[in-house]
């Protein structure tokens, strides 16, 4: 087989060797862009990170949530199916009866620990009930202590704002240690509105 | 206070006070404003933001704070010194660069003379010559960085430093030819003066860069090879090796390498505006026949700064424009392409001046 050569012009002449008008021709360029940002950065695509904040389509698997229904109760009915779906195991249930009769099923224990969850949004596809959706919008979770990370029911139902659809920032100091609030969650009986 | 005007009127004196003053307060805080500038404008070219950052309680300035924050960084960093480097050498040769680079401003005016007064440090005769002396002085810089880095980049850098600074003040003189033959003098003042006159009445100011266009390419080309910028930065030429010639610096005395290379640049810029845009002659300023002394003089500074500031601006869009020369390139530039152009530019001159002069 013949080997295909590609011939490549190669541009000669006094104007090449002058190198002078190859030069203005980039100066125009680059005076250009810098004249457009002397006066008010127009051409300028930065994103100012935490000051500004990149749109996030509403597809976008964020964070997880733990939707209500109407009357305030948690809509998850402790089904087991995200847990059994979870390709990294990171989901913890441990379902329990409710004192109201109108909820038969609750989920006592409700943990994410968002560090092994690999965001692939199979969690929400399992739920029969719509009860976990990763509609955040929560792009980065960045804190400095790894139990921070392990969001438990009660945060999870209480992280959304739908209006802004912002960046919900958790300092550490909102965060009780999971241990805390396991150990609190049996008498708390906290799933009724708040 | 006669007699503290007697005391400032020692020359002696009054040189420290104008070095003090043109270096303290021009080139300096110019050549610091620029290591900013540098960043912020590539930024800007670039459709980027820049530093903006550093900052004092909510005070960022648009990143004028970086300037101190990099000062403080660089003096509170270690200042380290490879194993094997020729200890005494190592530590001074950063401060060649800057010392020449400093120099250059000791002959540039930058306002007219009031009476015996004048804005320059000192009028020697030999003017430019004196540039071309410390000029050279700047190599010894690079090549002592590289030569006792004990370092095989810093080395190769110090030799490509050497090799190209050498080449290029060969035309970077022969350039000036030109310009020493309209003006008939080597004196700074004397060049500047001579550009405050008139083609056609006083239609066109007889500017360097009209007497000599060619003579001011190649000089600027020259200079800008000399503080070792792009598309000359071979030296550095961090693709391949490294930093070059001050690879094994830290702390201050890199900073001080970098200072040198924006003083310098600033020193390019006002050597340029000096010698081919009419120095801190405003044209046609002739013709406002009773303007009063201390306006002019304040004119002249501005318009000596603005044009200054204008050929800063240059260098660093130039530098963000053009890509790096290869090495043998820039040597072949140099010695087949504006060497002969400069003899040429020469001759044409002389024979021009012969000729109708």
């Amino acid at each position: 087989m013949e080997l295909k050569v590609k011939q490549v012009q190669r541009v000669d002449g006094a104007k090449e060797a002058l190198y002078l008008p190859a030069l203005f021709g980039g100066l125009r360029i680059t005076v250009r862009h810098f004249w457009r940002n002397l006066f008010g950065a127009k051409d300028v695509v930065t994103i100012s990170y935490p000051e500004e904040k990149r749109h996030v389509s509403e597809r976008w698997r964020g964070r997880h949530r733990l939707t209500r229904l109407d009357n305030g109760f948690l809509s998850c009915v402790a089904c087991y199916m995200c847990e059994t779906i979870c390709p990294s195991e990171c989901i913890h249930i441990e379902a329990g009866e409710h004192p109201d009769l109108s909820v038969e099923k609750y989920p006592v224990v409700f943990d994410i620990d968002e560090l092994r969850c690999v965001f692939c949004g199979l969690c929400v596809e399992a739920c029969p009930k719509d009860a976990i959706r990763m509609d955040t919008g929560v792009i980065s979770m960045a804190y400095t202590s790894r139990h921070t990370f392990d969001f438990t029911r009660d945060l999870l139902k209480d992280s959304y704002d739908p209006k802004s659809h912002s960046n919900t920032k958790y300092e550490d100091k909102d965060l009780p240690s999971p241990k805390d609030q396991t150990e609190a969650l049996p008498n708390s009986l906290g799933v009724p509105a708040t | 206070m006669e007699n503290v005007l007697e005391i400032i009127m020692i020359p002696a004196v009054l040189a420290i006070i104008k070095i003090m003053v043109i270096i303290l307060l021009f080139a300096m805080p110019l050549g610091t404003f620029l290591t900013l500038m540098e960043r912020k404008w590539s930024a800007m070219i670039q459709d980027r933001v820049g530093p903006n950052r550093a900052n004092i309680g909510n005070f960022t300035g648009h990143g004028i704070m970086h300037i101190a924050a990099d000062g403080l960084k660089s003096i509170f960093k270690e200042d380290t010194m490879p194993k094997g480097a020729d200890g005494f050498l190592y530590l001074i040769a950063p401060f060649f660069g800057l010392i020449a680079a400093i120099a250059t401003f000791a002959v540039i005016p930058i306002a007219g003379p009031i009476g015996n007064f004048t804005f320059q440090v000192t009028d020697i005769e030999p003017g430019l010559l004196f540039i071309f002396a410390i000029t050279s002085l700047s190599v010894y810089g690079a090549v002592l960085a590289g030569t006792s880095s004990n370092s095989k980049f810093a080395l190769l850098g110090g030799t490509r430093a050497s090799a190209q600074m050498i080449s290029y003040e060969v035309f970077m003189g022969l350039a000036l030819m030109g310009v020493f033959m309209v003006y008939g003098t080597t004196r700074v003042s004397g060049i500047v003066d001579g550009q405050n006159e008139y083609w056609f009445g006083s239609l066109i100011p007889m500017w360097g860069v009209f007497t000599q266009p060619l003579g001011f390419l190649l000089f600027f080309t020259a200079l800008v090879a000399e503080t070792k910028r792009a598309p000359f930065d071979a030296p550095e030429g961090e693709s391949e090796i490294v930093a070059g010639y001050f690879l094994e610096y830290s702390g201050m005395r890199w900073s001080a390498f970098m200072l040198a290379e924006y003083v310098s640049l600033v020193g390019v810029a006002s050597l340029i505006t000096t010698l081919f845009f009419g120095g801190y002659h405003i044209p046609w300023l002739h013709l406002w026949e009773n303007a009063p002394q201390w306006l002019v003089t304040i004119l002249q500074i501005i318009k000596f700064s603005v044009f200054t500031l204008f050929f800063c601006w240059f260098q660093i869009q130039l530098r963000w424009t053009v890509p790096k020369f290869r090495f043998d390139q820039t040597m072949a530039l140099g010695w087949k392409k504006l060497l002969p152009l400069s003899l040429i530019n020469m001759f044409v001159t002389a024979f021009v001046i012969l000729a109708f002069a």
